[in-house]
């Protein structure tokens, strides 16, 4: 470590390094090493290895469970992966109307827990369901409804990835297939797909692991269909049987993982793919290509807006589906199970906490690896600590805090049942997305201006607050958004770390819904889409704000 | 006081594998204007970025007016510096960016904004305090960072191709501007380039570098009159380059032709050595009589390339097999010679203006 700290403003850096280093250990990398020991050391403390592994798949009903959940999140890759890849064409590549609007809907499932379209579901399909006779002989409750659920739940996070992939073709390619005379069809297999190839496959891998390790929706709408992710909640909640759940969480780990390292190379891939010289491709109007892409995108966008409505109706109606008077009983949630109004005040102190201190954290994290030249190794340290939340699964990452926490010989054990542990949860779980928003805004601020600042003499944190930072606030603003809605709508991490004092409005949908009070959770899960939207919408206000005033400077 | 306001003594940096400077030796004087010249990844942006505290060198030191300042960071040294991408801070406006660094050092508010005038009068953008760098044009843009880097008055200023992202046009003014405004101000300069033509035009002294050595150090008629390598030779100006073989007594063999050189100070070429002739184009001129004292040669007009001010010529010539020369005449002398392709025409080269090197090319 030559010179690591030599002089005050490296000193600073390195201090703040050394800070970030400990917070990542302690919510992200600890709780991790902390289950995959348990899942390699018997109930006595000794080392077996991979023997719990062995034994439980040795068991016919791992067979069944590892069946069902690869049924299901196989099943909706296929049917999502394609409906996105048209949905992102029709928006990149068609002249249709209203796009901005066709793009804002379809991402309207973001801001809904994942439990809302299985409600839905069942409100509409299920034993008292408005549509029950459409089922036939097959029930909601099962294989099927799981798929329809996931597949809202999926959608935008797929459409996000292909979306930025089709951004990528080059005009100039295409101008140059012209001219040599190819036609669309030719010029899609010999240039649109070869360009969206690694995003496609980013595409299905993102979407097979989000649904393999979701468990709100089969927990609401599976019945006595069995997954991998609901076992786990199964054997932690209702059974206490915690090295279980240990056991299954780091097999749900392994599709994480390899996912995530798919992505990293492919990621390196795309990148060098792309000139300087990059000439935006603009789509010229074709009538019956563009007809047929709106009423698709129509389709798709109204299919969502159905789901998410039929919740947010059932709320307000007195008893579905025999008595449909408005009401407003459902959200007199002080009467009911799942902590009442209070775990909703819960959530939203969880969000802006999370919010405030995660985009802080994330921020300076992000500065802090781009810009302080500090030693390399320590830098690769915080990079590979940050990136880490993204190949870890929500449930997995739940029960690490538990085995972390709940030690007796931890220090931080006092924080185990309070909001605290909740933030550091929230903030560890959404970090990798965060950091990676703020890494690619930091980057795209001239370094030089540090430079040029340091030859003046003004030290880097007066130009942090008065440049970067500045520069950066519509960024910084969107990560602080990210964190509020996720944190109002997550379920997997928390649902093991909530006490009697720290319910959430995400967990009080799921208990309510347990207890066999659908009208309520539908309305305590229509309160949170309702939170998550609102905040988008003064967020984008601001930003909007933000951006009129400092137009003067702002080039976009 | 010193006379240096710059030595570098052993100067070393290293990537990896790849050595970006190898042992750089150098001394700048005071108020000079020095262009660090060459190709791009010759090594001369990373010796900047050394001497500002942006990079750290693995070995050796730099002495900045007596003090070694090899291992200080970048605040604790006595510099301005403007970058190619000029980084004025987008988000302030011209009077806050060229008093960035005034606040720190406790000037009065007061003061620090007269300050602020005389720099913009300076650079002739008065009455542009209030306005954002994107409502700026690039030269003023570049005007601003100028001012910026000067403002807290350092005793050098470091210049990191300030002018390569103008056009053409307005680079060639802002030299100009740039040169006297050194001047008036005193300042020692280092500006990194790679564009030769503003290297000789506005340097004092230039230092060509490639691969992460120096090549040469010289003022710019030296470098061009008289470079001390093959490399400086081919990257400063039009060359035309013969294979020759040492006759003795000054005389050169190339092909089946004589020239006499005496440009000889080298005394370690023996008879017999491959070596390597060099002549600039405008060196090279249409003769209708011969001269003892003059190389002779005679050949055939190929091709006449109009260039604005003068024509190039393309020859081939009697008694060279397959090497051509080029060189420049003005409009007038195309006519008085009847130059025409495919013309015979007479030529005539000082022996005073051929230089020689010995050849390493396949050694």
């Amino acid at each position: 470590m030559p010179r690591l700290f030599a002089n005050s403003h490296k000193m600073l850096f390195g201090l703040i390094a050394l800070i970030i280093v400990s917070v990542l250990g302690v919510i992200i990398f600890l709780p991790l090493l902390e289950i995959l020991q348990k899942s390699v050391y018997s109930s006595e403390g000794n080392l077996i290895y991979l023997e719990r592994f062995s034994v439980y798949l040795s068991q016919p009903n791992a067979h069944t469970l590892i069946g069902n959940s690869l049924l299901v999140s196989l099943t909706t890759t296929l049917i999502i992966v394609p409906i996105s890849f048209i949905f992102a064409y029709a928006l990149m590549r068609s002249c249709i109307p209203f796009k901005p609007l066709f793009r804002y809907l379809a991402l309207i499932p973001l801001l809904a827990p994942s439990l809302l379209p299985a409600i839905s579901f069942v409100y509409l399909f299920g034993n008292q369901g408005f549509l029950k006779s459409w089922m036939g002989e097959s029930s909601i409750y099962g294989p099927l409804g799981i798929i329809l659920g996931e597949c809202f739940y999926v959608f935008p996070h797929v459409l996000m990835i292909i979306l930025s992939a089709l951004s990528l073709s080059d005009a100039r390619l295409y101008e140059a297939a012209q001219s040599m005379g190819a036609g669309s069809i030719r010029k899609f297999f010999t240039i649109t797909l070869p360009s969206v190839k690694y995003g496609l496959i980013s595409a299905t891998m993102v979407c097979f692991t989000l649904v393999i390790t979701d468990f709100g929706v089969p927990k609401v709408i599976g019945g006595d269909f069995h997954l991998l992710a609901t076992e786990i909640y199964k054997q932690v909640i209702g059974q206490q049987n915690f090295e279980l759940g240990a056991t299954v969480g780091v097999l749900l780990l392994i599709p994480s993982v390899i996912t995530f390292s798919v992505d990293a190379l492919l990621q390196k891939k795309q990148h060098s793919s792309v000139g300087s010289k990059f000439v935006l491709y603009r789509p010229k109007p074709t009538r019956l290509f563009d007809t047929i892409m709106f009423f698709f995108c129509l389709g798709v966008v109204l299919l969502l807006l159905i789901i998410l409505g039929v919740s947010i109706f059932a709320s307000f109606v007195k008893f579905w589906p025999y008595n449909l008077t408005l009401v407003l009983k459902n959200y007199n949630f002080d009467v009911m199970d799942g902590g009442g109004w209070n775990s909703y005040i819960n959530s939203l102190q969880l969000a802006i906490w999370s919010a405030l201190f995660g985009t802080i954290i994330v921020f300076l994290t992000a500065y802090v690896v781009e810009r302080s030249r500090l030693w390399a190794p320590l830098l690769g340290l915080i990079k590979l600590l940050a990136l880490l939340p993204m190949a870890v699964p929500g449930l997995v990452l739940g029960l690490g805090y538990i085995f972390f926490f709940n030690s007796a010989t931890n220090p931080l054990h006092g924080i185990y049942g309070s909001l605290t542990i909740l933030i550091f949860c929230t903030i560890a779980h959404f970090f990798t997305t965060s950091y990676m928003t703020a890494t690619t805004t930091i980057k795209q601020i001239d370094r030089e201006f540090d430079d040029v600042a340091e030859s003046m003499g003004v030290p880097f944190y007066k130009t942090f607050f008065k440049v970067t930072v500045p520069i950066a606030l519509p960024s910084i603003l969107e990560i602080a958004r990210y964190y509020f809605v996720n944190a109002m709508t997550t379920v997997s991490a928390v649902v093991f770390l909530y006490s009697p004092q720290t319910t959430l409005a995400s967990v009080a949908v799921l208990n309510m819904d347990d207890a066999g009070d659908m009208s309520a959770a539908a309305a305590m899960a229509t309160l949170i889409v309702a939170t998550s939207v609102g905040i988008t919408l003064l967020f984008n206000a601001a930003s909007y704000s933000i951006s009129k005033t400092s137009q003067k400077w702002r080039q976009h | 006081m010193f006379e240096n306001a710059i030595t570098i003594s052993n100067v070393t940096k290293r990537f990896d594998n790849f050595v970006a400077l190898n042992e750089i030796n150098l001394t700048i004087d005071k108020g000079e204007l020095v262009c660090f010249l060459g190709p791009s990844g010759c090594g001369k942006t990373t010796l900047l970025r050394i001497i500002a505290g942006l990079e750290t060198c693995d070995e050796g030191e730099i002495i900045q007016n007596g003090k070694n300042i090899t291992h200080l960071p970048p605040h604790k040294r006595d510099y301005g510096i403007v970058f190619q991408s000029y980084a004025l801070f987008p988000n302030l406006t011209v009077a806050k960016n060229i008093g960035y660094g005034l606040k720190k050092r406790e000037i009065e508010k007061k003061e620090a904004k007269k300050r602020v005038k005389e720099l913009l009068a300076l650079v002739g953008l008065s009455g542009s305090e209030d306005k954002y760098p994107s409502e700026l044009s690039g030269g003023q843009q570049q005007r601003v960072a100028f001012a910026r880097a000067v403002a807290t008055n350092p005793s050098l200023l470091l210049l990191d191709e300030p002018l390569s992202a103008l056009d053409a046009r307005v680079r060639e003014h802002l030299r100009q501007e740039i040169r006297e405004l050194q001047k008036n101000l005193g300042i020692t300069t280092i500006m990194v380039t790679h564009d030769q033509e503003e290297a000789l035009s506005i340097a004092d002294k230039i230092v060509v570098m490639n691969h992460g050595i120096i090549e040469q150090v010289g003022t710019p008629l030296e470098i061009y009159h008289h470079p001390k390598s093959l490399f400086v030779a081919d990257f400063v100006g039009k060359i035309n380059l013969l294979d020759a073989v040492y006759k003795g007594n000054g005389f050169f063999g190339v092909g089946q032709l004589h020239f006499k050189v005496d440009t000889l100070s080298q005394t370690d070429i023996v008879v017999g050595e491959k070596m390597k002739l060099l002549v600039r184009p405008e060196d090279i001129k249409p003769y209708q009589e011969s001269y003892e004292e003059v190389n002779i040669i005679e050949g055939n007009v190929l091709k006449i390339t109009f260039l604005g001010s003068f024509c190039r010529i393309l020859m081939s010539i009697k008694g060279l097999l397959e090497e051509q020369l080029l060189f420049d005449v003005p409009h007038k002398m195309i006519k008085h010679f009847t130059i025409k392709e495919g013309n015979a025409l007479q030529l005539g080269i000082f022996p005073s203006d051929i230089c020689y090197f010995k050849d390493t090319s396949n050694a």
